[in-house]
């Protein structure tokens, strides 16, 4: 027995927040396409509820049997748009609200997939689900909806980025909470576990598992054993830790996948933060060696640790996917908040640190009254990241209506509270209203 | 299945006898056991022997933590997979 392994799991897990985000079964619904959509969702929710029956119990069993918290169940299935095409319905409410019916019956704790992949132009549906979202985000609970308007190889639907600046207005007159459930991408994976971004990929097996794994505070802690160090220190140590919590997620991914009878896909080595103390990214930033996350090399610092976490966790598991990086959500990681607070870290900082790590402006509350004009443009700025450096960018912004900078928003449980942040106040509008496609990169042509 | 019992409070009388006299009324077998005092706490690792078919793992690990509330101990157990996951390739 080797007491002191044992001793430092156990020290992570009670001490450190080690834990395993979530558990995600993908499940494929091209089986259920049906010109009537009555028919359609019907199957939907007879094949959700049925493959996913006891994806709870099984979450529950492994927390117990092995003491590590696994803090969601989640579904992904496969983008609404391409399931809803074949029906003549004027919009996909109805899905949506199918899913949200199925994902309460199993208790999990969201359903992604209300989904429109549209970077290169619309298909039949797309411009459809893509109208229905501010009424399914503000009248359904656990449904995530994502778009994604751009990629490296077919460059960026300006039509469409133009489209979700109106839509993220619109959805979030009708709800301060609709824009939580609700990310527009820039090349969007296909086999991501988390929320709100998670979907089936057409390309992917009929239903999967895929886990996230998190533990910022784990990193942190091992962190403050190395002040001081040099900075490839620094890196092998955070390389080390996250070799470690991968071998978990690897662990409760396959033993779910087996007790499922459903097949292993991938882990998803995110350092996730969340608003308890200790959790966070930010942190890990500041005991780098920075005052304060925002300023001068914050950028270098996620670089290093969203590389070190990627190259331990590689080595950690058979297979790796999904987004695998850091995330830095701002209402959901509480030194980002106290960064924000302070001054130190604005939106424009965030956008440079989105170039390095994984996901993008994530969770931001900006004014109410921020024109659709202008969050376009923050979308177009984040898919151009993403776009010219082969890395999936996000925008996940929630404008708050009656409130405006220096403000604080409150969200609740997992996704904290947020400050109202500034946004710059001169016009993107004709940009915008040009629309059209922003050709891809010379480096996508690679055949 | 083989799993590892946690036990850590604050050393007083009766915390070995207590968690062995429930481990031997629920015919749990003890292969292996380290105990030290870490900075005044008492610190005990036991590693045990589970028949699967005849256990409730989630009844065992409810029945662990309310003796650890009777001991003033904090009472932990963990299928052993999961140490192993994480420290050994």
């Amino acid at each position: 027995m080797e007491t002191e392994k044992i001793k430092e799991t156990i020290h992570m897990i009670s001490d450190e927040n080690l834990d395993v985000r979530t558990i995600t079964m993908g499940i494929s619904l091209l089986d259920c396409i049906d010109s009537d959509s009555d028919v359609a969702c019907e199957r939907i929710y007879q094949k959700i509820t049925t493959k996913a029956k006891n994806l709870v119990e099984v979450g529950h069993q492994i927390e117990i049997e092995y003491g590590i918290p696994i803090i969601n169940k989640r579904i992904s299935v496969t983008p609404i748009s391409i399931v809803a095409a074949a029906s003549n319905d004027k919009d996909y409410f109805k899905y949506a609200q199918t899913l949200d019916k199925a994902a309460k019956a199993l208790g999990v704790n969201f359903i992604g997939g209300f989904s429109a992949l549209v970077q290169k132009g619309y298909q039949t549906g797309d411009l459809k689900l893509i109208r229905s979202l501010p009424r399914v985000l503000a009248e359904t609970d656990l449904v995530c909806a994502s778009v994604n308007v751009g990629s490296t190889r077919s460059g960026i639907n300006m039509d469409a980025v133009a489209e979700m600046g109106k839509v993220i207005k619109q959805a979030s007159e009708l709800s301060f909470m609709s824009n939580t459930k609700l990310v527009v991408f820039c090349n969007a994976v296909e086999d991501n576990p988390f929320m709100a971004g998670a979907f089936h990929g057409v390309g992917e097996r009929d239903t999967v598992i895929n886990v996230g794994v998190s533990g910022p505070g784990v990193v942190k802690h091992a962190l403050e054993e190395v002040k001081g160090s040099p900075m490839d220190v620094v890196a092998e140590t955070i390389k080390q830790t996250a070799f470690k919590v991968t071998r978990m997620g690897q662990l409760v991914g396959t033993l779910a996948s087996e007790r499922l009878g459903v097949p292993f896909g991938i882990v998803d080595l995110s350092l996730a933060p969340t608003p308890a103390v200790g959790d966070s990214v930010a942190q890990i930033l500041e005991e780098i060696g920075l005052e304060q996350v925002g300023t001068h090399g914050t950028t270098a610092a996620l670089a290093l640790l969203n590389d070190a976490v990627k190259k331990g966790g590689i080595m950690a598991c058979s297979h790796v996917g999904g987004l695998s990086g850091a995330f830095i959500p701002v209402s959901e990681d509480a030194g980002m908040i106290d960064g924000v607070n302070s001054g130190s870290l604005n939106i424009e900082k965030l956008e440079a640190m989105t170039a390095v790590c994984s996901v993008g402006l994530d969770m931001i509350a900006i004014p109410g009254k921020t024109p659709a004009e202008t969050i376009s443009a923050m979308i177009a700025d984040e898919a151009a990241i993403g776009m010219i450096n082969n890395k999936t960018t996000a925008v996940r912004v929630l404008p708050i209506q009656g409130k405006s900078v220096g403000d604080t928003v409150e969200f609740g449980g997992l996704l904290g509270h947020a400050p109202v942040m500034a946004v710059n106040s001169a016009s993107s509008a004709d940009m915008i209203h040009r629309g059209g496609l922003i050709p891809a990169p010379i480096h996508s042509f690679k055949n | 299945m083989k799993a590892i019992l946690t036990t850590i409070g604050k050393d007083q009388v009766g915390i070995i006898a207590g968690v062995s006299h429930f481990l031997a009324e629920k015919n749990i077998n003890i292969s292996d056991v380290s105990q030290t005092i870490m900075n005044g706490y008492f610190t005990m690792m036991m590693m045990v022997e589970i028949q699967d078919n005849k256990t409730d793992f989630a009844i065992l690990a409810q029945q662990l933590d309310e003796l650890g509330k009777q001991l003033g101990v904090e009472i932990k157990i963990r299928r052993e997979e999961i140490y192993d996951a994480m420290h050994q390739l």
